[in-house]
């Protein structure tokens, strides 16, 4: 039951990132992205991360491509036909990139896999290990997203 | 590990009774609305078909269901068709993780009054939200009409607007409660309920969920003084209709979960808990309905203004207060 549905969900996610990646029309890759999103949280349900799950759908489906979405209709983008084609300069470090991403996978899908946990992850667990163990780095995150936003308001300010 | 056929029966059954429950109680609080408004504004409202207008409802089904299905010739027909359903389906599905019942004992087995009581209910709930907005913004989109598109535009930048107010709200409950799931939210209501406690996060959540609902003094993505119609312009028929009915879905889903947050969900002396429930959900209603015959609209940058002015600093306040109290109190 468990491997069924994550072969579906594996199946629309895989699907749905490709035609977000070739469609030319802005508002349908989002469409296509939030699909694509919505099946890699079902996947992350079913490893028994619901918390990574739900902030995959409050973060990137339910705030970044609601931003995107947002930008590309206040700024009259959706005209695929008067979009440019990327070219083969464009392409080309994508497909390198990619091609070592799904390389170092297979390697490192066929060395033993550690253990599968069983509990699943806790609200509590998942907690106690961000604040804690990773504090610090928490804290830097926060300070770096900090200047973003005093960036941006400089950029924005100035007439 | 074979599931037990009597806990499948009955889950299924649950989800049956829920939607039916909540589909009769969005069409008739469509009656409720027109009826309570004429009467705030002292006009009669729909008392025409049956007794007292109460068939009223099934007369605007059979309406909006016989209705020609139009999609303008420059919209984008797929998006257009979908667009509706993606506004409904979120209301409809956050009502899985409300709890709506004390826990039945029916032969010697606990049988909890909610759907699905997930460890990250909460969680669920701001995520369900969130994609909702899909809905409005698509739709319009679709449309190719001006007047639609404004609508969705002003539906994204309301979102945006109130969103993050409304989670924050939320914290504290979260932080008195000591979970994300909400049964273990209504349990720690047992005693006293959380809006003796946080009766500003109560009021920062009730603003925001008005403003979720897309109710009058936020109706911005369908003012209709401006816009005709909003983001629905286009629209004809029942998929009119589903967009409709999803709005008057998410009052009563809003407020049910407004009555768990903070008014101690199906908790209260004397009577069984699921008349509790549903008595507070639909006072929430009967607030709603009374706020839209009672105040004007906004504009959408005061409601922007608002929300991230106001709201998010009071609620980011409030989130500070409750920690240290918590901590000078040994709660924590």
């Amino acid at each position: 039951m468990g491997a069924l549905l994550f072969y579906i969900l594996a199946t629309v996610m895989v699907v749905a990132t490709v035609l977000a990646i070739t469609g030319r029309h802005p508002v349908h890759a989002i469409v296509y992205l939030v699909t694509s999103f919505f099946a890699l949280a079902g996947i992350f349900f079913l490893l028994l991360a619901p918390l990574v799950a739900m902030f995959e759908v409050i973060i990137y489906a339910g705030a970044v491509m609601v931003l995107f979405m947002f930008v590309i209709m206040m700024l009259d983008l959706g005209h695929p036909e008067s979009g440019v084609r990327p070219g083969w300069r464009q392409w080309f470090p994508a497909l390198v990139l990619s091609a070592v991403i799904l390389v170092s996978l297979l390697l490192a899908a066929g060395s033993p896999a550690t253990a599968p946990r069983t509990g699943g992850e806790g609200v509590k667990e998942f907690a106690t290990l961000l604040y804690g163990r990773y504090g610090v780095a928490i804290e830097i995150i926060s300070l770096q997203l900090l200047f973003a936003v005093v960036g941006a308001l400089y950029l924005g300010r100035r007439r | 590990m074979m599931p037990d056929p009597v806990e499948i029966a009955f889950v299924i059954a649950k989800i049956g009774m829920v939607l039916f429950v909540i589909l009769t109680l969005a069409a008739y609080l469509v009656y409720a609305e027109r009826r309570l408004l004429a009467w705030i504004q002292d006009r009669k409202g729909p008392n025409r078909v049956g007794p007292q207008g109460l068939l009223q409802p099934l007369a605007d089904l059979v309406k909006l269901l016989t209705k020609e299905d139009v999609c303008p010739p420059a919209g984008d027909r797929w998006l257009f068709f979908l667009a509706p359903a993606m506004a409904a389906i979120p209301a409809i599905m956050t009502f899985a993780i409300v709890p709506f019942g004390a826990p039945l004992r029916l032969a010697g087995r606990d049988l909890p009054l909610q759907v699905a009581d997930l460890n990250v209910g909460l969680l669920l709930f701001m995520a369900l939200s969130s994609i909702a907005v899909y809905g409005v913004a698509l739709g319009g989109w679709a449309s190719n009409s001006k007047y639609a598109l404004l609508g969705s535009l002003r539906g994204l930048a309301q979102l945006i607007s109130y969103e993050l107010s409304m989670g924050l709200s939320l914290v504290p409950a979260v932080m008195l409660a000591r979970s994300f799931r909400l049964s273990d939210i209504v349990a720690a209501q047992a005693g006293c309920w959380f809006i003796l406690y946080q009766p500003l996060a109560f009021v920062v959540f009730l603003v925001s969920i008005l403003a979720e609902c897309k109710r009058i003094p936020f109706d911005l993505p369908e003012a209709e003084g401006e816009l005709v119609a909003g983001f629905h312009t286009e629209y004809s028929g029942m998929r009119f209709g589903l967009f409709f009915v999803g709005e008057y879905i998410n009052i009563i889903v809003l407020g049910g979960l407004a009555a768990t947050f903070f008014l101690g969900g199906w908790h209260g002396p004397v009577l069984p808990g699921i008349l509790w429930f549903w008595g507070k959900a639909l006072a929430f209603a009967f607030l709603f309905i009374w706020i839209r015959g009672t105040l004007p609209r906004l504009r959408y940058d005061q409601l922007m203004h608002f929300g991230w002015k106001v709201l998010t600093p009071l609620a980011l306040v409030n989130i500070l207060a409750t920690a240290w109290w918590l901590f000078l109190t040994g709660g924590a």
